[in-house]
């Protein structure tokens, strides 16, 4: 057991953190990125490409570099550090993730090559306006005929759905829960993009009739959506991360900056002893967020891990994000100041894939079913 | 002891609730309802037709409007008012300047002022922060110099709340910059907004909204006249603005609303076909709030019910705790109700992401700021901790 990195994922984080720095500087430079579409900047993405990042936890043989989940935290929590607002996680983890773990040879060369070389986007279309957070689809649905598929209904939001250049959508089939892959230009396909309170973007998506390709070799694929989306929690988990550390830096240094009654508020404890807890609240978050990444290279339980990751980072989100605010006072309160902004993103990643109430229902379902937890033994490692 | 309100209060109540929901026009209400914004002729119309009505500041000394009601009515006036989604007089002029100019002006200052700010005629707005004095207000740094008979002020106000939408500005400046307790040389100014020399600035907060400016004054020229009371007392009545209203502190009727509401979509929204408020957790956590906001009522209700001598009942500092508190609570709720529909805050025409929905996270973001003003959460505590504990 090891919670290190190495001097490889250091050096990648090093490299990313750079180049994540000169492209979001400071949070004016991120609210005018995603005050314009695409809601994310195309260089920052290209320059993600070039340094392998878009194509990171893909095979080589599919265009990738044969990463693993932990250089895929790390990117992520540098992604959360400045709230760089480009979809890695949408389009390389979930997206890609699923054509990786579900796509023929054939399409994974095609999409993956292309998401690894910077030039496609995709997007997984799968939340529904009347589902909450589950790993199947009932809103739309697929229809075969003959050796063609067609999809009708509606999905939304969809991360990054407007924008996206290949939708991968999942659909209720006999017997489960399908994928299909949707070109941006398919007949029947409407897309309705808007922003989301974070300055990220979503879709409305309207598919008649919309010709699709079935990802893989078709039939029900619950399993592997349940899976992308436990990779996807912890990747947010590690995003979130990033968004916290920056939260409770900033805090700590205006607590040593701002004047009030003709002192700095580091001398009023009443404020300091709040900012120890956030403390207290993120490293605890970050041990099982580096722990969920390491049940997942070990190929462990990682639905359970992710819901536990989950549930932990939910909380401290929530703490750290409502505090840090607080403690700004006014100036927490502004669009301007990364503190709201990283509250904002907080509360977004909180509620994209399931929040903590959601994850610790699923917790408490199975309580019974062991005696203590072991997060060096089974079902994690 | 006795549950039961009297029937007086009863009959109060009644006609209160009557009046609220048949006389306030339905599209304000609904708006309120709906927690969209209103314009600002919606809260100037909203205003009028409760000042019509003697509804609009019914503390007021009765011959400026006042009712001369009891603490109880004017609470139950105040529930009900929240209860039918009516917009409550603007805070700035109902609550803040208006009893100021009643209490301490003088008789030409409450001819000119009193009955059209009750009637909203004039929008005041209020200029205490600036930027390095927020909870240490007696900082500020706004000055204003006597010239003949005039005020030249200079300086910046900051968090001036719609400001944009305000004619006119009561704002604390410094006088006598000499004065051995910086609280001593503070007075109190009236001006328009459009006087020359001031210039607003807007600032966007996190929910996307503009609610909030900065305001700069640069050889803002006022009548020596518009000093309200006696020069350099300005702490004194500043202190009695924030302190004076006890009824409405703890928002528990707008609370009760959020609530209800946040039930009504949980079960709406369904988990494989079961209503959400079906979901233990959920149900749990909302008992749970009604729970504390029972609390809150009846704490809110003795407060009342003891204050009728005027002074501040000591337990009341606890109503704007935890009154802002649950409030974050309860807009928490909905934002998680909401669920994954709760990110998609600027969806537009053909979304299938319902209103609530959309509202859900740029007001839970917004509600931050009600442990922010008004007297932080930590000025709260350091009360209860200081004047009732003796700590
Ligand atoms: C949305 C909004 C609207 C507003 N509208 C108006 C308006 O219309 N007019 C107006 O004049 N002002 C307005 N305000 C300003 C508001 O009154 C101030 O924000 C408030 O007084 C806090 O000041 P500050 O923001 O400078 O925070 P600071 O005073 O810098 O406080 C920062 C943090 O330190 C804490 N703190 C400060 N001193 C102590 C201490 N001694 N002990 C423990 N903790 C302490 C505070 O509670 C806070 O958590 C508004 C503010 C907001 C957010």
């Amino acid at each position: 057991m090891d919670f290190n990195y190495d001097s490889e994922q250091n050096d990648l984080r090093e490299a990313v953190r750079g180049l994540l720095a000169r492209a979001y500087p400071d949070s004016e430079q991120r609210r005018a990125v995603v005050a314009a579409e695409p809601g994310f900047d195309e260089k920052t993405w290209s320059r993600l490409a070039e340094m392998g990042l878009t194509g990171l936890p893909f095979d080589e043989a599919d265009g990738g570099m044969g990463a693993g989940p932990v250089e895929v935290a790390i990117v992520a929590e540098e992604i959360g550090r400045v709230l760089a607002p480009e979809p890695f996680i949408e389009a390389v983890v979930l997206a890609g993730g699923l054509v990786a773990s579900v796509g023929t040879e054939a399409q994974r060369g095609d999409v993956l090559g292309a998401l690894a070389e910077g030039g496609l986007v995709p997007a997984f279309a799968h939340a529904e306006p009347k589902a909450r957070w589950s790993a199947s689809a009932s809103g739309v649905t697929a229809v075969r005929v003959g050796d063609s598929w067609t999809l009708s209904g509606v999905k939304e939001p969809v991360p990054n759905g407007a924008r996206a250049d290949l939708l991968v959508v999942s659909a209720a089939i006999d017997g489960g829960t399908g994928l299909f892959l949707v070109r941006a230009d398919a007949e029947g396909l409407t897309r309705t993009g808007y922003r989301n309170h974070d300055g990220t973007r979503s879709a409305h998506v309207r598919l008649e009739n919309t010709p699709a390709e079935p990802l893989g070799g078709g039939g029900d694929q619950t399993p592997a959506i349940e899976r992308a989306l436990a990779e996807a929690r912890i990747a947010y988990a590690h995003e979130a991360l990033g968004a916290m550390d920056t939260a409770l830096r900033i805090t700590a240094e205006y607590l040593k900056t701002r004047k009030q009654f003709g002192v700095t508020l580091n001398k009023f404890q009443a404020l300091t002893f709040r900012a120890a807890d956030m403390y207290v609240s993120l490293e605890l978050a970050r041990s099982i967020a580096l722990w969920a990444s390491m049940v997942q290279e070990a190929g462990g339980d990682v639905v359970q891990a992710a819901d536990r990751a989950r549930l932990q980072v939910s909380r401290a989100g929530r703490h750290i994000g409502k505090e840090a605010i607080q403690l700004h006072g006014g100036i927490g309160m502004t669009a301007e100041y990364s503190v709201g902004q990283d509250t904002s993103r907080l509360t977004a990643i909180d509620h994209l894939l399931g929040d903590g109430d959601w994850a610790l229902g699923r917790l408490a379902a199975s309580v019974t079913s062991y005696e203590t937890v072991d997060p060096l033994g089974a079902p994690y490692a | 002891m006795r549950l039961h309100l009297s029937p007086e209060d009863q009959a109060f109540r009644q006609e209160m609730r009557t009046f609220f929901t048949t006389q306030v026009p339905q599209s304000i209400r609904d708006r309120v309802a709906a927690r969209r914004e209103l314009s600002k002729d919606q809260m100037i119309e909203s205003q009028r037709v409760l000042n019509a009505a003697g509804l609009a500041v019914p503390h007021w000394p009765v011959e400026w409007g006042g009712r001369g009601w009891t603490p109880l009515q004017r609470h139950i006036w105040h529930e009900e008012m929240m209860a039918a989604c009516v917009p409550p007089p603007l805070a700035f002029n109902a609550t803040m300047i208006g009893p100021v100019i009643a209490a301490f002006g003088n008789q030409a200052q409450k001819e000119r002022f009193l009955p059209p700010t009750a009637n909203m005629d004039i929008w005041w707005c209020q200029g205490f922060s600036e930027p390095d004095a927020g909870s240490d207000l007696a900082s500020l740094r706004t000055t204003a110099v006597r010239d003949g008979d005039t005020w030249v002020v200079n300086g910046q106000k900051t968090w001036t709340t719609l400001g944009q939408y305000a004619d006119w500005i009561f704002c604390l400046a410094r006088t006598d910059p000499t004065a051995e307790k910086r609280q001593r040389g503070i007075s109190l100014l009236l001006f328009p907004m459009d006087s020359p020399g001031v210039t607003l600035r807007p600032i966007e907060l996190i929910d996307g909204g503009h609610e909030v400016n900065e305001v700069f004054f640069e050889d803002v020229v006022v009548p020596a006249e518009n000093l309200v009371g006696e020069e350099n007392r300005g702490w004194d009545y500043a202190k009695f603005l924030l302190g004076n209203e006890r009824v409405g502190v703890a928002p528990v009727a707008m609370i009760k609303r959020l609530l209800a509401s946040a039930k009504e979509h949980a079960r709406e929204v369904t988990v494989d076909g079961v209503p959400l408020a079906q979901d233990p957790l959920m149900a749990a956590r909302i008992a749970e709030l009604e729970n504390e906001l029972v609390a809150l009522e009846l704490t809110a209700l003795r407060v009342v019910a003891n204050s009728a001598d005027g002074k501040p009942h000591p337990a009341s500092s606890v109503l704007k705790l935890r009154g802002s508190e649950l409030q974050q609570a309860a807009t928490e709720l909905i934002v998680d109700i909401a669920g994954p529909l709760s990110v998609a805050s600027f969806a537009e025409d053909g979304s299938d992401v319902p209103d609530w929905a959309r509202v859900a996270t740029p007001s839970y973001l917004n509600y931050r700021k009600v442990s922010i003003y008004g007297g932080s959460n930590e000025v709260q505590r350091t009360i209860i901790a200081g004047s009732i504990l003796g700590l």
